[in-house]
């Protein structure tokens, strides 16, 4: 066989072989990624938390973690629902149309409840705790402010329900993770309820 | 000619030199390495960053030995680093004011290539290293800055991470993957550590081998911005190119010890530089319920951080921030000149230049004040001339008139 026979088969050869390499690398490569996601121990620590609500009063807020994550709840009293009915304050998505809470908190309070709201604290903008700003028109927030929650890094707002003012650095309204009332007074988060939305 | 002389000799070097090419590797990269005879203090800055990362390379590998990347260890070892580790609070001020100093030398660095042109044509691969180089000493510094695991730190990774968010679909799991966890936890901890101590610092030291290989190819620029080797003597020397060392090696020995005089003065008096270089809000254990009032990154992050915040959208902020750095890459081909140094080009290149040099320190001190009123307003005027200045750059280039280049190099431009 004279050298130039033999070029087109060598150079079908080469790239034969450079493709496979290439998808070898390719499963090489996965566990490797793969080792990245959250691993079994991380998963077993994000299961659901039961949280007592009975000693939260009316206007009040507590924390607790889960998956790592601060989740806020907080008991609304008629007056502040009331406040937000009555807002003009203009938001990005108040019909809750983004997929940002479970099926049964889409509603006007986005929640299961009307009076308790549940939702993560980390915003959606780069992942920072909004404060807790319950009083109204205060003289950084302006007079539209009815209450709500606030961002220090970047300035962004959202009402009582978590939903996000129009033009601010956020997109989103604040999520609302799955939860469930395992009885009254007792929350379950990280479960969903079973309730026809 | 000395090729053979020293192949000849016997003794350890040529023992050495007919197994390895250490001599021809000295006279290539040293003793025969010709750069133009007039480089100006602008050109001690290269040098300046090896010293500072050998140093930081050196200073890190000692605090590993004291540090535990865990979260419930973490902010107790550098705690422990300071107070009881024989002489561990220096060690631990010379890393922390190293990455300042690091970032100081380097934007002094890529300022002297944008005032000589040095990214131009041969050097465009050389400037695209050195650009992967800024982007993995940013990579660095990111990493790092979470280790110490204080308020600044949490929230600062907090922060950076969920820049990923915004992407669209691959935002949310790209980011539970980087974090590997639901939020920021120990397991992010841990392979940030593996990241700041091991994969970007080799990356970093093989990318600043090709940076230097690739300047020594091409050869140095010089501030009249001329190539010297298009001139040179009967012995095929540049008739303008004086020896990197001893010539330079000297020179830079007394810039390496004007600029170590300054370092030990920020690492005795001044190690947190009034919260610069180390934040206050750091001085605090990361507490994942609670945001510190006001949160920046580093002075060294702060001008694309303002950038970032001055888009009131997130998807907008992030792409525009992630194009400052960007359109940086393309500065050889955006800047269209045949002309390369300053010296030689007009008002309609100096004048720009200093608007875009002060926009991006405006910038860089926005970025450390609260966004809010008068400030966002001005990092909106900032980023805009930021960016204004690379498409004024590309349309007024394909036009520039300079003024003549001389033949030879000057002393005084």
């Amino acid at each position: 066989m004279s050298d130039d026979t033999g070029l087109s088969r060598r150079r079908f050869l080469s790239v034969a072989t450079t493709v496979t390499g290439v998808v070898g690398a390719g499963f090489a490569a996965t566990p490797f990624i793969a080792s990245w996601q959250p691993s079994a121990r991380a998963r077993a620590l994000g299961a659901p938390v039961e949280v007592d609500i009975s000693k939260l009063e009316d206007g009040a807020l507590m924390k607790v973690t889960w998956r790592g994550k601060p989740v806020s709840i907080l008991r609304r009293s008629s007056e502040m629902l009331k406040r937000m009915e009555n807002s003009s304050v203009a938001l990005r998505d108040p019909e809750s149309e983004e997929d940002q809470q479970p099926n049964y908190a889409r509603n006007e309070f986005r929640s299961i409840k009307p009076e308790v709201l549940v939702i993560v604290s980390n915003c959606t903008h780069l992942g920072c705790v909004p404060t807790s700003r319950f009083e109204v028109a205060p003289a950084d927030l302006g007079p539209d402010w009815v209450g709500g929650f606030f961002c220090p890094c970047h300035g962004s707002k959202f009402d009582l329900s978590g939903r996000v003012f129009a033009g601010v650095p956020a997109p989103t309204n604040l999520v609302v993770p799955p939860y469930r009332f395992a009885d009254d007074n007792t929350l379950i988060i990280g479960e969903d309820a079973e309730v026809a939305a | 000619m000395s090729n053979a002389s020293v192949n000849n000799e016997s003794g350890l070097l040529a023992w050495i030199d007919a197994r390895f090419p250490l001599s021809k590797m000295m006279r290539e990269h040293a003793t025969e390495y010709y750069a133009g005879k007039n480089f100006n203090v602008w050109y001690v800055f290269g040098v300046l960053a090896m010293v500072v990362l050998i140093m930081q390379l050196l200073t890190g590998i000692f605090l590993t030995m004291s540090y535990k990347p865990s979260a419930t260890d973490a902010f107790a070892s550098v705690e422990y680093i300071m107070r009881d580790v024989e002489w561990g609070w220096l060690i631990r001020y010379l890393h922390s004011t190293g990455a300042s100093a690091f970032f100081i030398v380097v934007y002094l660095h890529m300022f002297r290539a944008m005032l000589y042109g040095s990214y131009k044509k041969p050097r465009e691969l050389l400037w695209l290293i050195g650009m992967l180089i800024y982007l993995a000493l940013m990579a660095e510094g990111f990493f790092g800055y979470l280790l110490p695991w204080g308020q600044m730190s949490y929230w600062g990774a907090q922060v950076i991470i969920s820049l990923f968010g915004a992407l669209p679909v691959v935002g949310d799991p790209l980011v539970e993957w980087i974090r590997g966890d639901y939020n920021i936890s120990d397991i992010t901890l841990n392979r940030f550590f593996a990241l700041h101590v091991i994969a970007v610092p080799l990356a970093l030291v093989m990318l600043v081998v090709m940076h230097i290989l690739a300047l020594h190819e091409t050869g140095s620029n010089n501030p009249d911005g001329i190539e010297i080797k298009e001139n040179k003597g009967p012995d095929g020397i540049p008739v303008d190119g004086i020896a990197f060392h001893p010539y330079y090696t000297s020179k830079d020995l007394v810039a390496i010890i004007v600029f170590l005089i300054l370092f030990s003065a920020v690492v005795f008096f001044a190690p947190e530089m009034g919260g610069y270089f180390l934040e206050h809000a750091n001085f605090e254990p990361a507490n994942s319920l609670k945001t510190p009032e006001h949160i920046a990154p580093v002075w060294y992050f702060t001008p694309f951080y303002a950038i970032l915040r001055a888009v009131p959208s997130k998807l907008g902020g992030v792409l525009l921030m992630g194009g400052a750095i960007f359109v940086l890459f393309l500065l050889p081909w955006i800047d269209r000149s045949k002309v390369k140094s300053i010296r030689y080009r007009g008002w309609g290149y100096k004048l720009p230049l200093a608007v875009f040099a002060v926009s991006f320190v405006a910038l860089g001190i926005l970025g450390t004040l609260p966004a809010e009123g008068v400030y966002t307003l001005l990092a909106r005027l900032f980023s805009f001339l930021y960016f204004a200045f690379f498409l004024y750059l590309y349309i007024y280039t394909g036009s520039e008139q300079g003024k003549p280049v001389p033949e030879r190099l000057t002393y005084h431009g």
